[in-house]
């Protein structure tokens, strides 16, 4: 039996830390054959990555260390390799493309001329290279590769990056490419590019791709065999249709469980009474550039409404927009019959603590030197009469149990809360100040899926118990599916939508509704082969 | 990749005390608390040295000119020996800390109060009036700062309140630049956009929000700054536009004990020690209050205390 292209055999990595020994990965063992695809699936700290950096000796040690297995090239164990030989294996034979590519392109070089000296470097004549070079980067959908060779990695928008690092990983036809969550920061549509492209890549050239990611829906889209890891152990392996129909350990479970986008739609809301808010024609211009273009909509008591858009499509804008962080160019919004926007300071002053906004990253919206207790209490430190203060230190701890803490977090600092739990920490700043309506910008997004299901859960609660309405902002079709009422779909300022969960979801009216759907992955690898069938299609009836 | 939600706090729960947890941080970081007792000393010397000593530091004694250090013949006030004129230079340093600490400490604080206070209103409002400050900073450090202190003394009586006031004013842009160009940053940030939408007053954002985050900085920048401003009131007065004799400081000092280096090294020595002592306890003290008023890092305080 000839040996796999790629093998992991029993490693483990640890590191040294200041709290003692942090097994970051502990007995991992996965293959990878010429023409397969892996997909490593994990959470934030489940060691996913720490897998692939052994691989590319990319680890820093220390504080690293691997303290045992092997990793074989070939039936070559890469470990017990000189590092000149490594290196020369490196790059060349293994390539590897990060999840956010402005990062590794070097900004004050063109990018030709990196992939260019990617190839000379390991001993190609320089215009030979050059011509390769613009070839690749026709093959990766660059279009006027010759003309493009001389731009520089800022002139590109975020997916042609993604495809020029593909393109420089692929210079020297590489046998493995390892992709640490390649599409993560992507648009969906983007995102469905770039796997469909690295899949025709692999159909091309035969090589084995190494997939990191979090998400079940390209493991769905891409993968044949997956290997699921928690905590630092891989816990299920085997033919992703299979563990998907199948999983056998409870984490996978309850990994799959989570996925959003498998639960009921709701049904509309019975329209009753006055809108709580009503946006009619917000304009807002940056310069000559039309971020928001005559954008009307309006919000029921009690309602979620779902902005869904990709990047650039004026959905943070609208919301900075209507709690007045901007300043519109023209339109009104009529919050309970008076304009949002008309509003000295001093008015609006009194309606802040009625519209309160949860954003997308707790880690930067909660202040790091200040205490949960006094980033709670803060609310009524700016808002008096809501609370005296004899009885806030009760009042805080009644939040943070609502929102699934304990009383004795409020002592501690943000910084030694997780993620999901700093975002409840958010939640419970929001509900200090007892509001009407609550904007979340992508207040989701950064979560892994099982605290995102958590986090939504605690959301609807609050909208069950004390009324809530929400404007819920985000780019993932699946989250929205199970959690809003009402979806607006928003495109370069505009909205191209608007309709009930249903309505969009089944019966979507316009072009890019329709493309977002069909980019957007199930976690579901069948529904997944049938929907990526669907969009081929799409594609083939375009002229 | 670091799960910092594990990181142990159970000593910072203990007690809700703030002087007693300060208290124990500083004994979990030895080297600093040695800084915080010298400086409490020198404190102590400014404050009730020349009501103590000044006949002793005053007091010729010609037979004692340059005597040497480490001898106890002429009383402990001669420990580390005596100057040209036969002073004991322990007490006389002693009561020159009072004049050194009060213009050092004058200076240091009117510039960065002045100087971060204007850095605040450049980097937080986007008006011409952010513009006029940082075009009269630009005025300011274009100027060789020694050059201005010379001329402006030169025109003006050479006091301690004039020192102050000279030595200040050159070093108001180095907090202006620095405050204003952190402020520019941090007012971008999520935190401060949060705590708009809830409605804070700039006055909250800017002393609730933005100044903490930039006051460890500030904090470090003046302990650097203690020193420089140390020298420059010796050079000063070396110039002879400074602190005059009878009036003594430490930089004075040194500048005195110049001439006799070579055959009484101790007359300089002294003095330039107790600077040296001075500033790098205040350093030290500056490093352990960035950690200790960070609760981000506040752990490795706590951690190091579980150890010993």
């Amino acid at each position: 039996m000839s040996p796999h292209l790629l093998e992991v055999r029993n490693l483990s990595v640890e590191f040294h830390t200041l709290h003692g020994q942090v097994k970051a990965v502990q007995g991992v063992s996965f293959h990878l054959d010429p023409g397969e695809t892996l997909v490593i699936l994990g959470e934030s700290g489940s060691g996913k990555s720490v897998s692939a950096s052994a691989v590319m000796n990319l680890i820093d040690m220390p504080p690293g260390e691997i303290t045992s297995g092997e990793v074989l090239y070939r039936g070559k164990s890469l470990l017990e390799m000189p590092s000149e030989e490594r290196r020369a294996i490196n790059g060349a034979r293994i390539a590897m493309i990060f999840q956010d590519p402005l990062a590794h392109l070097n900004p004050v070089y063109s990018v030709g001329w990196q992939i260019i000296e990617m190839m000379t470097t390991h001993g190609m004549p320089s215009d030979q290279a050059k011509r390769r070079a613009i070839e690749l980067l026709g093959r990766v959908g660059i279009p006027d590769p010759e003309v493009r060779m001389k731009a520089y990695p800022h002139q590109f928008s975020g997916g042609q990056r993604q495809r020029l690092m593909i393109a420089m990983a692929l210079a020297l036809k590489p046998d493995i490419l390892i992709a640490d969550e390649p599409t993560t920061a992507l648009d969906v549509t983007v995102q469905a590019q770039i796997l469909a492209l690295l899949k025709e890549l692999q159909l091309e050239t035969g090589m084995g791709l190494l997939l990191i990611t979090h998400d079940l829906g390209v493991v769905a889209e891409v993968a044949d065999n997956v290997v699921v890891m928690n905590a630092g152990e891989i816990v299920e392996t085997g033919p992703a249709a299979e563990v998907y129909a199948n999983p056998q350990h409870p984490y996978t479970k309850r990994l799959i469980a989570a996925a959003p986008g498998s639960g009921e739609m709701a049904e509309p809301l019975a329209a009753s009474g006055q809108p709580l808010l009503r946006l009619e024609n917000v304009t807002k211009n940056f310069g000559t550039i039309e971020a928001l273009k005559d954008v009307s909509l309006t919000v029921m008591p009690g309602e979620i409404v779902a902005i869904v858009g990709e990047s650039g499509s004026g959905k943070s804008t609208l919301a900075k927009t209507l709690l007045r962080l901007e300043e519109p160019t023209s339109g009104a919004a009529f919050y309970n019959g008076r304009d949002l926007f008309q509003m000295s300071p001093k008015e609006l002053f009194g309606i802040r603590r009625e519209i309160q906004m949860v954003f997308q990253d707790p880690t930067q919206s909660l202040n790091p030197r200040m205490s949960v207790y006094e980033l709670i209490s803060e609310a009524w430190a700016i808002h008096p009469e809501i609370l005296p203060k004899v009885k806030w230190r009760d009042r805080v701890a009644e939040l943070l149990e609502l929102v699934g803490l304990s009383a004795d977090h409020a002592r501690r600092y943000p910084h030694q809360f997780s993620g999901g739990q700093r975002q409840r920490i958010a939640i419970a700043r929001v509900l200090a100040l007892e509001p009407k309506l609550v904007v979340c910008d992508e207040a989701v997004s950064a979560l892994d899926v099982s605290i995102q299901a958590q986090v939504i859960d605690l959301l609807e609660g609050l909208r069950n118990e004390f009324g809530l309405s929400y404007i819920f902002i985000a780019h993932d079709l699946p989250v929205v599916r199970d959690f809003a009422d009402r979806v607006v779909v928003m495109q370069q300022g505009r909205i191209v939508e608007e309709g009930t969960v249903r309505e969009i979801f089944e019966t979507p009216r316009d072009d890019y509704t329709r493309a977002l759907l069909a980019a957007s992955l199930d976690p579901d690898p069948a529904v997944q082969a049938k929907r990526r069938a669907a969009r081929l299609e799409m594609e083939a009836a375009r002229p | 990749m670091t799960d910092t939600a594990q990181i142990p706090d159970n000593a910072m729960h203990k007690s809700p005390n703030a002087l007693a947890q300060t208290v124990r941080m500083l004994w979990h970081d030895k080297i600093a608390l040695v800084a915080v007792v010298f400086l409490i000393i020198v404190m102590f010397c400014a404050i009730f040295g020349p009501s103590l000593l000044d006949d002793a530091a005053t007091k010729q004694n010609l037979r004692g000119r340059n005597s040497p250090p480490f001898d106890l013949a002429k009383g402990w006030l001669f420990v580390l020996g005596g100057d040209a004129l036969g002073r004991p230079l322990l007490a006389r340093i002693i009561v020159a800390s009072t004049n050194t600490i009060m213009v050092a400490t004058g200076a240091v604080l009117f510039s960065m109060v002045i100087g971060s206070t204007l850095g605040l209103i450049a980097g937080y409002t986007k008006t011409r009036a952010s513009q006029i400050i940082l075009r009269l900073a630009d005025v300011i450090m274009s100027f060789p700062s020694l050059l201005l202190a010379v001329i402006v003394l030169y025109m003006l009586s050479p006091s301690v309140t004039n020192i102050i006031i000279v030595l200040a004013i050159t070093r108001i842009p180095i907090y202006l630049r620095t405050t204003r160009a952190e402020v520019l940053e941090i007012r971008e940030r999520m935190f401060v956009q949060a705590a708009r939408v809830m409605g804070a007053s700039d006055v909250r954002i800017i002393f609730r929000h933005i100044l903490p985050m930039v006051f460890p900085t500030l904090l470090t920048i003046a302990t650097l700054d203690f020193a420089f401003v140390m020298l420059a009131e010796s050079a000063l007065s070396f110039l002879g536009i400074g602190i005059q004799p009878p009036e003594i400081t430490w930089g004075l000092m040194v500048s005195q004990g110049r001439p006799y280096l070579t055959n009484a090294w101790w007359l300089s020595f002294w003095p330039g020690l107790a600077i040296i002592l001075t500033t790098l306890s205040l350093n030290l003290v500056s490093n352990w209050m960035r950690v200790a008023l960070d609760p981000v890092q506040r752990w490795r305080l706590e951690i190091k205390g579980k150890k010993q």
